[in-house]
């Protein structure tokens, strides 16, 4: 948990004001409160991605150290990306303040701050541009709803732009589609022109670039790491699990985001791909290389981003595989989706991917030549090429959160959806209202998934939790599943604050659960080494 | 402070309009000079601006996608709102710039004991907007009725069907009342809910309440005050002709009418109004959710530093060969780095 600041506790927190101040938003000075923001970047991870302004510095402190001619960088990096992104641009002009996307952002409904309105949380900036790049701004001032670009109000953009998800949430809602992500994601760059960066989001980019993963894992313990769960694999089931590691002359190349290398229970979803790839007999390998499908970089800038992503077509190509396989993860997606050819591509070294198994023709990625795990075992299913016993899920009650990148940047829902069902035998759905395209986020997206800003985290995610209690209550679900390594490192912190009887799992470890694989023995035991329901006696007998 | 500049903003054209023409007679100015200049600077300022966006190119394939992608042969896919291909984003813009869809997505999201979050019913706003956009279009249209001669058939349709309940004389047009109604709607949610008083900008206050005097004195004029219509057709055909001339006698409610509309036309590129034009621009609306299948190409990407493969084995190369990984160069180059290593130490 956070340091110095104590998170409060549920009954206290969800006691929120909706009223907005009585002094007007832009008399209104930020407040950095504790438990709501993250720590600023340490120097030793800007200079390893060779970043302007390393130093020591603290987000609380007064002075953040800028350079000094900070404002003209700042307005020269708004004027380079206004005439680059047509959406940076156009969401600057456009919108008329109705007021729709105001109560579906999860960090306005968790906090009731104003600031937190997308609307408002896109006005802090609006305002800046109205004064240095609009004739009315620069004539009229604060009638045209200009200001000036101060050090608190670049300390203002700060605190806001990291307490948005950029979970698009807002662009379902707003008449002009208006999306608050992409000017959260233009903010966040032009604090990288100053060096202010989280500490949360830099480690990682910098592991990233050096490492090939988030964790900084090196290729040795990613082995180590897959081999432990092969091990683990192999107590439950008897049977032996050998994935190979950089294997030139793979069909296939798996890339997952790290969090599923480590830390629970991304493991358990890790165990559900290499059991489900090995009972396939699937010719396929990993990298330690491009080991991160996950990235950190995106919510620094696109420049890092696709510094970052550069590894995955790379080692697709050095090694010569067919195509890539993606497993479950949520940002990853979306730039796999909409981002990842544009910044690489042509990917035309490879094959249009087809399902060795099924033979199905994956025509929705002939070109980035990327599938994603759901598309993959939903077809596997769908051709009955599995066999599955969904009552090994029977103590499980499930419902399924979708993440916001993969719904709202891709619009993956049913191929999880369809998986689930042929896994378990009891799942609930949220809400109409709170999946989908209209899901919540988890509340600690786009690199807020950090100790320190602890209350900021429960805030967001508490129109999450609402809907999942909400499910609890009706029909006693305790797993909410999803497709998300964020999700699965975040939302157990979530669950076991609002929700404490529900737990946290990826849509593979339901299936490594149920798959029947040719050889196992008689299984006693789920993923994570608990009894299965009904072989509990059995347990007891060994003990 | 807001709504108070805006509403004293467009009470002083109001102000201005009438003395200019009761005291100064400057009927030429306010029925011929300055709506010539208020269309121009319209138009002009509109394209120039359409343009500004259009310049601006799309890096990345950001639409948001509000349902399910195509991607295998049997899931049934979402083709308006996850669009694969052109059709499906000419019906979804469409929808979106007629029916308002994303607007009519709009939930109320409510806090509860317990605490529980509820999304209600909440349809006002989309039916507001939706009511004062077409009113304020059919209004715009019907006034085709003043600038053509002969009428075209449309537009005496448009009167008619408009003016179908036959109340007084003459008939009452539904959609001055719709737009009025709207527009007030409009305003008093501004004001009243503390949120959107909260976000709300002059910018915001200014054209409803100047489209608010247009529609009252356009109400005002043809059912109350009953301006002389034959002058008031004279002006406008000869605007239209590019031959104006000013017919004595036309009241001043007319020129403050004319005056308050010019208004709006030349405020328009420089306002937000300008989200007529750019919600057909909107990346995340107009894009087929297929940059999977198609690869969409970013007109200033550049090259950018990276970490290769090369560097990565050389840094791991030894941990990589004693975990049994597969390496690029083996022995001799790692020898030689061994040596280097050893001769470091000595």
């Amino acid at each position: 948990m956070a340091k110095g600041a104590k998170t409060p506790k549920p009954e206290e927190l969800s006691k929120i004001d909706y009223s907005p101040p009585k002094t007007r938003w832009m008399e209104t000075p930020v407040e950095f409160k504790p438990g709501t923001f993250c720590y600023g970047a340490r120097p030793k991870y800007l200079e390893e991605v060779d970043f302007p302004n390393p130093r020591e510095w603290a987000s609380a402190d007064e002075d953040w150290k800028l350079p000094e001619n900070w404002k003209e960088i700042v307005l020269e990096g708004m004027k380079d990306r206004l005439g680059k992104y047509r959406s940076f641009q156009l969401f600057m002009d456009i919108c008329v303040r109705c007021g729709a996307c105001a109560d579906k952002c999860h960090f306005y409904i968790g906090s009731g701050d104003p600031k937190n309105m997308p609307v408002l949380r896109a006005e802090l900036m609006r305002s800046v541009y109205r004064k240095y790049f609009t004739s009315g701004g620069k004539l009229l001032g604060k009638y045209a709803g200009a200001r000036e670009l101060t050090y608190e109000v670049f300390k203002e953009w700060w605190y806001y732009y990291y307490q948005c998800t950029e979970c698009r949430r807002c662009s379902v809602f707003c008449p002009y589609g208006i999306d608050q992500a992409e000017i959260t994601i233009m903010g966040r760059e032009l604090f990288n022109l100053l060096g202010c960066n989280t500490d949360w989001i830099a480690g990682p980019v910098a592991n990233c670039y050096h490492k090939g993963n988030h964790l900084g894992l090196e290729p040795h313990t990613i082995q180590s790491n897959i081999e432990m769960m092969c091990d683990d694999i192999e107590e439950i089931t008897g049977i032996r699990i050998e994935p190979s590691f950089n294997r030139k002359g793979a069909e296939i190349l798996f890339v997952t985001p790290s969090g599923d290398l480590f830390g629970l229970p991304g493991v358990y979803t890790c165990m559900g791909y290499l059991m489900l790839f090995h009972e396939l007999g699937l010719d396929y390998t990993w990298s330690t290389y491009a080991s991160e499908g996950g990235n950190f970089g995106f919510f620094t800038s696109n420049e890092m981003a696709k510094r970052l992503h550069y590894k995955i077509y790379a080692e697709a190509k050095r090694l010569g595989v067919k195509y890539i396989i993606g497993g479950e993860c949520g940002h990853m997606w979306r730039l796999i989706h909409q981002y990842l050819d544009t910044w690489h591509g042509p990917a035309d070294f490879m094959e249009v991917p087809r399902s060795p198994i099924t033979g199905t023709v994956f025509e929705n990625a002939k070109a980035t030549k990327m599938v994603h795990v759901t598309e993959f075992t939903a077809d596997l299913i769908r051709h009955g090429k599995l066999k599955l016993d969904p009552s090994r899920n029977d103590h499980l009650k499930i419902t399924f959160h979708d993440s916001c990148n993969t719904s709202r940047g891709m619009g993956i829902f049913e191929e999880p959806r369809y998986i689930i069902q042929n896994v378990v035998n009891h799942f609930y759905e949220m809400p109409e209202d709170t999946i989908r395209e209209k899901t919540f986020c988890c509340g600690s997206g786009s690199g807020l998934n950090a100790g320190e800003n602890m209350e900021l985290r429960m805030r967001g995610g508490f129109p999450r939790a609402n809907a999942v209690r909400h499910v609890h209550e009706k029909y006693g679900v305790n797993m909410l599943a999803n497709i998300c390594a964020i999700d699965r490192a975040a939302l157990p912190t979530l669950m076991q604050y609002w929700v404490p009887e529900v737990d946290v799992c990826g849509v593979h470890e339901l299936v490594g659960n149920a798959l029947v694989m040719t050889g196992e023995t008689e299984r006693t035991m789920d993923l994570r080494l608990e009894p299965l329901p009904g072989k509990e006696d059995t347990e007891e007998e060994d003990e | 402070m807001g709504a108070m500049v805006s509403l004293v903003a467009v009470l002083v054209l109001i102000l201005i309009a009438y003395v200019g023409v009761k005291v100064l007679s400057l009927q030429a100015l306010f029925g011929v000079f300055i709506p010539y200049l208020a269309v121009l600077t319209f138009f002009v300022g509109f394209i120039l601006r359409i343009l500004k966006w259009a310049r601006v190119p799309v890096p990345f394939h950001i639409p948001t996608t509000c349902g399910q992608q195509k991607s295998l042969p049997w899931i049934h896919y979402s083709r308006i709102e996850s669009p694969a291909g052109t059709w499906g984003v000419v019906v979804r813009m469409a929808m979106e710039v007629l029916l308002f869809r994303s607007l009519f997505r709009n939930l109320k999201t409510e806090l509860h004991d317990g605490p529980k979050l509820a999304y209600g019913w909440e349809k006002w706003l989309w039916l507001g907007g939706f009511v004062f956009h077409w009113s304020f279009l059919i209004v715009l249209l019907r006034h085709l009725r003043f600038f053509t001669q002969p009428v075209p058939g449309f537009v005496k349709i448009m009167d008619a069907v408009d003016g179908f309940l036959q109340i007084g004389s003459p008939h009452l047009l539904m959609t001055g009342v719709t737009l009025l109604a709207a527009v007030t709607y409009l305003l008093i949610r501004r004001f009243y809910i503390p949120q959107v008083r909260y976000i709300s900008l002059p910018a915001d206050y200014f054209p409803l309440f100047l489209i608010f005097g247009i529609a009252s004195t356009g109400i005002l004029m043809r059912y109350f005050l009953k301006v002389d219509i034959i002058k008031v057709k004279e002006l406008t055909l000869g605007l239209a002709s590019l031959s104006p001339k000013v017919p004595d006698g036309i009241g001043a409610i007319f020129y403050v009418h004319i005056f308050l509309i010019s208004t709006l036309f030349a405020y328009f590129p420089f306002s937000k109004l300008v989200h007529l034009g750019g919600v057909f621009l909107s990346p995340t609306r107009n894009l087929a959710n297929n940059s999977r299948m198609k690869r969409h190409v970013n007109p200033w990407n550049y090259p950018v530093k990276v970490h290769t493969y090369e560097e990565y084995e050389e840094e791991f190369r030894d941990k990589m060969k004693m975990a049994g990984i597969p390496v690029e160069k083996d022995e001799p180059e790692t020898a030689e780095a061994d040596s280097e290593e050893s001769e470091g130490k000595e």
